[in-house]
């Protein structure tokens, strides 16, 4: 029996999509004034109505990478004609670029600080998702005693607050000399997501049948062979998204980074926010910063849709 | 019939004694990943067990004096760490609160047919995958009570939310809202999608009103997942320190984390902020352990 809906159904239908776009709209708002201010003139980044029209420019972010010094009064006028394009536009906002006594181009601290999140990020997701696969190999084909102890157990590591675990790492981080150096977070990272990592990649695994693995044992197999040549092509999906759950957390990680590192191994989450002085801040290079550091994750939350559901219930439910 | 079990047995068998045998690989998998989380994860706190009895200073070369149970008398006795504690309740009821009404709100509106509802649903999501202390910052300017678009969209004029004591937490409960009710409406759906619609046709037939069909049959088939979704925000919203720590400097948003940072990195009280962390830590784990048992409860339906 298709329902059929009554004219007030149909207006209730209505309401209900135009409620669902506006919430939308709400939700995306912050997200779109992030970026439309990191494409602002200064001086229309601040204003009361705020400025939704205007044209779009690239100086916030020649702003962000270069380090620049206020000028007192305008630049000479052959210095200005003989700078490249990108330099002008630093000059026209009444400040100049820092070059070293050879002339080079001073960079800011924010290229080092994107690296330094790309290295630790990148690093600490591969350990911990090739760890937590084979661990969900285990936990999901062989029996064992205690397994749901085991299981609890990696997942309480997971739950643990970070400012808890920093103060004693801390410490022991001071007497190894790990403090401030990128295997110092990557230990960190690697340790907090390998508990997610094996969760999830044991709901992956569990759904493989394990007679593909049979018959490859009754070929003349090896266990090994088997889980390399069979088990880990078929989990291949599963190993992509939970290897993007594993690089998100990572990178957006903040109080580790915050505590852990100060300049050479500092991440981008701890730099951005020092960047806001108690002065009149510049919010169009803090924006186009905080664009450029959100643009992976927004294009990796695409191709992850279809598994946010799993991965935020670390694989209770699936879809 | 017999013959292919005996083959398929006698090969196995075979395939046991060519390679690892199977509980040496087990081991082999599984081993190093427990060892790794007890060195970087049990080690660590067994460490700052020990440190929690004593009036240890990470900042001075000061030997530690083991003083017993002193740092936890002291501070289950003392009223500005329970107003901390009181803090972060307010923080978790406010916040969580809000997440629920928002996201399942939201679910419920998006459990219908709408055009595009999959694009819909990715945008909606986006604020939780975001860093909360990068994004976070932002809300500095979207607050600011002279050209913050806040106050312009809602005609406040110059109202005060972060510099303001008696507003500043419900500033940060806000943004927290807005990062994590997607959360909240991501598990709502999929409970929501998972209600047979034969019972919504059949309360339809027996003339049911919308109280009686939601409060009868959505909210209790909903509950289970919108149970997860409660206690691990919750968990989350008691461990809350990025936002807070970013957005103001206010003592009416310093939740406990915030203190515990602030005594064991500024203050340099380590052996005491070490207990802090301890009694922190058994109330963290007192949810974990409800959260586990929710989960495992929805995965065996």
């Amino acid at each position: 029996m298709a329902a059929v809906q009554t004219r007030s159904e149909r207006a209730l239908n209505r309401l209900a999509i135009a409620a669902v776009l506006v919430i939308t709209l709400l939700f995306l708002a912050p997200i779109y004034w992030i970026t439309s201010t990191a494409f602002k003139p200064r001086n229309l980044a601040t204003t009361i109505p705020p400025t939704v029209v205007f044209e779009p420019e690239i100086s916030p972010f020649v702003k962000l990478f270069t380090k620049r010094s206020q000028l007192r009064t305008a630049p000479e006028p052959e210095d200005y004609a003989a700078a490249p394009w990108w330099e002008r536009l630093v000059f026209d906002g009444g400040e100049k670029v820092v070059r070293s006594g050879r002339g080079e181009v001073q960079l800011s601290g924010y290229p080092n600080r994107f690296m330094n999140s790309l290295i630790v990020a990148i690093t600490s997701t591969v350990l911990a998702v090739s760890m937590g696969t084979f661990t969900a190999y285990g936990f999901s084909r062989f029996k064992m005693k205690g397994e749901a102890d085991l299981l609890f157990f990696i997942l309480s590591t997971r739950m643990l607050p970070p400012v808890v675990v920093a103060i004693p790492m801390f410490l022991m981080y001071r007497a190894v000399g790990l403090n401030d150096t990128h295997w110092g977070l990557i230990i960190l990272y690697t340790a907090f997501n390998l508990s997610f990592s094996v969760w999830l990649m044991k709901g992956f695994i569990d759904e493989i049948p394990k007679e593909y693995e049979e018959a490859a044992l009754v070929d003349g197999y090896t266990r090994l062979q088997a889980f390399f040549k069979i088990v880990l092509p078929e989990a291949a999906t599963g190993i992509a998204a939970t290897a993007v759950f594993c690089f998100i957390t990572a990178w957006n990680e903040y109080a580790f980074a915050l505590i852990m590192t100060n300049r050479r191994a500092q991440t981008a989450p701890p730099f951005i926010p020092s960047q806001v002085g108690s002065g009149l801040p510049d919010w169009t290079v803090i924006a186009a910063g905080t664009f450029l550091f959100l643009l992976p994750v927004a294009i990796f939350t695409f191709l992850l849709r279809n598994h946010l559901l799993r991965g935020m219930s670390f694989g209770a439910i699936r879809k | 019939m017999a013959t292919v079990v005996m083959t398929s047995l006698d090969s196995k068998s075979r395939a046991a004694s060519r390679g690892m045998s199977d509980i040496k690989i087990r081991n082999l998998f599984i081993i190093p990943t427990i060892l790794f989380l007890i060195v970087f994860n049990i080690f660590p706190l067994i460490y700052s067990l020990g440190y929690s009895f004593t009036d240890f200073r990470a900042s001075t070369n000061a030997p530690a004096a083991f003083v017993g149970l002193q740092n936890y008398r002291e501070l289950l006795n003392d009223p500005f760490i329970w107003a901390n504690f009181a803090i972060t309740a307010k923080y978790v009821i406010v916040s969580v609160t809000g997440q629920v009404v928002v996201g399942f709100g939201t679910a419920m509106l998006l459990n219908r047919e709408i055009p595009f509802k999959g694009l819909i649903t990715t945008l909606l999501l986006l604020p939780m995958m975001l860093s909360m202390a990068v994004v976070g910052l932002f809300w500095k300017l979207l607050y600011d009570p002279s050209f913050g678009i806040i106050n312009y969209a809602l005609g406040l004029g110059s109202f005060e939310w972060l510099a303001n004591p008696d507003m500043a937490l419900y500033a940060v409960a806000i943004t927290d809202i807005w990062m994590w009710s997607p959360f909240v409406m991501l598990l709502s759906l999929a409970g929501l999608s998972a209600v047979p619609r034969h019972l919504y046709e059949a309360a339809a037939i027996d003339r049911a009103g919308p109280f009686y069909t939601f409060f009868r049959i959505t909210l209790p088939l909903v509950a289970p997942i919108l149970m997860i979704a409660i206690i691990f925000r919750t968990m989350e919203a008691f461990k809350t320190f990025d936002l807070a720590y970013i957005l103001t400097s206010q003592p009416t948003t310093e939740v406990i984390s915030i203190r515990l940072y602030k005594m064991a990195f500024q203050e340099w009280q380590t052996g005491r902020s070490c207990a802090l962390a301890y009694i922190v830590l058994i109330m963290v784990l007192a949810i974990t352990n409800i959260y586990v048992k929710y989960l495992n409860r929805v995965k065996e339906r």
